[in-house]
């Protein structure tokens, strides 16, 4: 009765029991990986958020020495030679890695919000990406802005988002659109932890086990997360000899 | 709902069903954080990154001081860029349409800018100490619109004629105050006191570029300098760096529609091209639910390159 009680009215238990819906424990680093996951296509993911945290150190730094520094110190545009090109690294990582999980149709299996997450992350990206050009404070900055203007006036969004004011610009780039860029980021890998990595597009559908029929190992609890089957029959129990992703 | 695959429901097996192999999450990601690293530090020691200084008023001036007049007298005779630009900043015209939509229109006038006034007239006005110039304002200040226009029309259209649009070069005419003005104008942007009269004369802190941005993109020096740098909009710009350095090639697909017709000739380029990668990017966000689209990967056979025959079969 206590332990019931304690449930229903916690919201500490509500918010772990959420949790652990969204990712079961095992899921969220597992030690094993489908057999099919035997492709160089599947470190560009992890290579993006790699490049992502190399753009973040190298970003925290020229925050932390002004917006400016880098044209008057050495060391200081050596640290932005490191932003830009792991700025280049990242969208070659992520453009590889979305052009993988297209040809995966990596959204199938329910996993059309993983697909979505990563799209919007990357569009997220190209505009934090955009407002840091326009925040290098030299020749190339005055000229996107001067020629950003138009497109963004044209459609009626060049007053709110105003790429001519340098301080609005800067702003966006060094806190708005990374943590929200970064947000993106963390939804887009729950995600994929979530839902496994896609099987292959020609796998084929396995035979729901009967019932009664014996596990490979005694097991203490099923997986909770087996999704529904598609004629609408009750999840195949996952079993736990097997949750890897 | 149940979702679908080539038209049927989607029979996607569930992942945990097939056979595994060890796999370490944690290493991989040190090492990707390892070379990643490597490979930034190396790219930037070796190709460092590009700096192309910034064109101040006061270099614009020295470098190209017709151009700098002839801006000038654009701004007062209305006709330059900024002048008839329309809605962020003016009324001066409708603006860029999409299809019937005045979307330009609509956003109004938020950041407004009097070109004549707020980018040639209220600097020339803080100067102090120069009794030509105090008199050409007040007979700019005392004549009437038409007279105004006239007269700074006529200036702008003999620089126009003159050689390499020499102030000193132009013909005798009736331009009223202008050519003091313009002089004027010339004077202080080579002291380098303009750009802080643009942008932080009204306020100590200066953050925001708009004026001075807009009386240098009025202006036909930084296009120069960037056409030069193969950056005009014709040319990739939007998506090139000075020099040789990689910019921003991901935006390639919104500064190809820039190339092509009907775009490149439009005057409604922008909107459309706004409109049209809307569009796009909406679909690209909601591939997953789009017919036809969502099954394209099945049929293009790519994915056999990634998983070898032996793994599409799940466990039983």
């Amino acid at each position: 009765m206590l332990n019931r009680d304690r449930q229903q009215g916690s919201w500490t238990v509500g918010l772990r029991e959420r949790l652990s819906r969204t990712v079961p424990p095992g899921q969220v680093l597992p030690d094993r990986q489908p057999a099919y996951v035997a492709s160089w296509i599947y470190v560009f993911g992890v290579a993006t958020l790699a490049a992502f945290l190399w753009i973040i150190a190298s970003g925290t730094v020229l925050v932390l020495k002004g917006a400016t520094w880098w044209h008057t110190s050495s060391i200081g545009h050596f640290v932005n030679s490191t932003h830009l090109w792991s700025v280049e690294l990242f969208f070659f990582c992520m453009v590889v890695h979305l052009w993988g999980k297209f040809f995966m149709a990596a959204w199938r299996g329910r996993r059309g919000l993983t697909w979505a997450t990563g799209a919007v992350a990357f569009i997220g990206s190209i505009g934090t990406a955009f407002t840091g050009y326009l925040s290098q404070t030299n020749f190339d900055s005055q000229w996107i802005a001067g020629q950003a203007k138009d497109g963004l006036n044209s459609v009626g969004v060049g007053a709110e988002f105003n790429v001519l004011n340098t301080g609005q610009m800067l702003l966006w780039h060094v806190m708005l659109l990374p943590l929200v860029v970064g947000v993106l980021i963390v939804l887009h890998v729950i995600l994929v932890r979530r839902h496994g990595v896609v099987p292959p597009i020609d796998a084929e559908l396995p035979a729901a086990p009967p019932l009664d029929a014996p596990l490979r190992e005694p097991v203490a609890q099923r997986e909770p997360l087996a999704p529904a089957q598609p004629d609408g029959r009750a999840g195949t129990p996952a079993r736990p000899d097997r949750v890897t992703t | 709902m149940t979702p679908r695959w080539r038209g049927r429901p989607d029979q996607t097996p569930d992942s945990h069903l097939f056979p595994t192999r060890p796999y370490d999450l944690v290493k991989e990601f040190v090492v990707a954080v390892a070379v990643l690293g490597v490979l930034t530090i190396g790219l930037a020691a070796v190709l460092s990154s590009p700096d192309h200084k910034a064109v101040s008023l006061q270099s614009w001036a020295v470098a190209a001081p017709a151009d700098v007049v002839a801006t000038a007298t654009a701004e007062l005779a209305g006709t330059s860029t900024s002048a008839g630009y329309g809605a962020p900043y003016n009324k001066a015209s409708s603006g860029q349409q999409l299809g019937p939509l005045p979307l330009q229109r609509w956003g109004g006038v938020r950041i407004p800018v009097d070109s004549a006034r707020d980018l040639v007239l209220e600097p020339l006005s803080s100067v102090t100490g120069d009794a030509g110039l105090s008199a050409a304002l007040a007979q700019w200040n005392n004549a009437g619109a038409d007279q105004r226009t006239g007269w700074a029309s006529s200036y702008a259209d003999a620089l126009a004629a003159a050689p390499d649009g020499d102030p000193a070069q132009v013909k005798a005419g009736d331009y009223g105050p202008v050519p003091t003005l313009a002089d004027r104008f010339l004077t202080l942007a080579r002291s380098g006191g303009l750009e802080g009269l643009l942008t932080s004369a009204k306020t100590f802190y200066g953050s925001d570029e708009t004026k001075p941005l807009l009386l240098l993109t009025d202006g036909a020096y930084l296009e120069s300098q960037a056409r030069a740098d193969h950056l005009g909009g014709d040319q990739w710009g939007m998506m090139n760096e000075t020099n040789n350095y990689p910019g921003q090639p991901w935006m390639w697909l919104y500064t190809f529609w820039y190339q092509i017709p009907p775009f490149s000739s439009s005057g409604n380029a922008d909107a459309l091209v706004w409109g049209l990668m809307a569009v796009l990017t909406l679909g690209f966000i909601l591939i997953p639910w789009l017919p036809g689209l969502r099954s394209l990967p099945k049929y293009l056979g790519v994915h056999r390159l990634i998983w070898r025959a032996g793994a599409t079969t799940a466990a039983r």
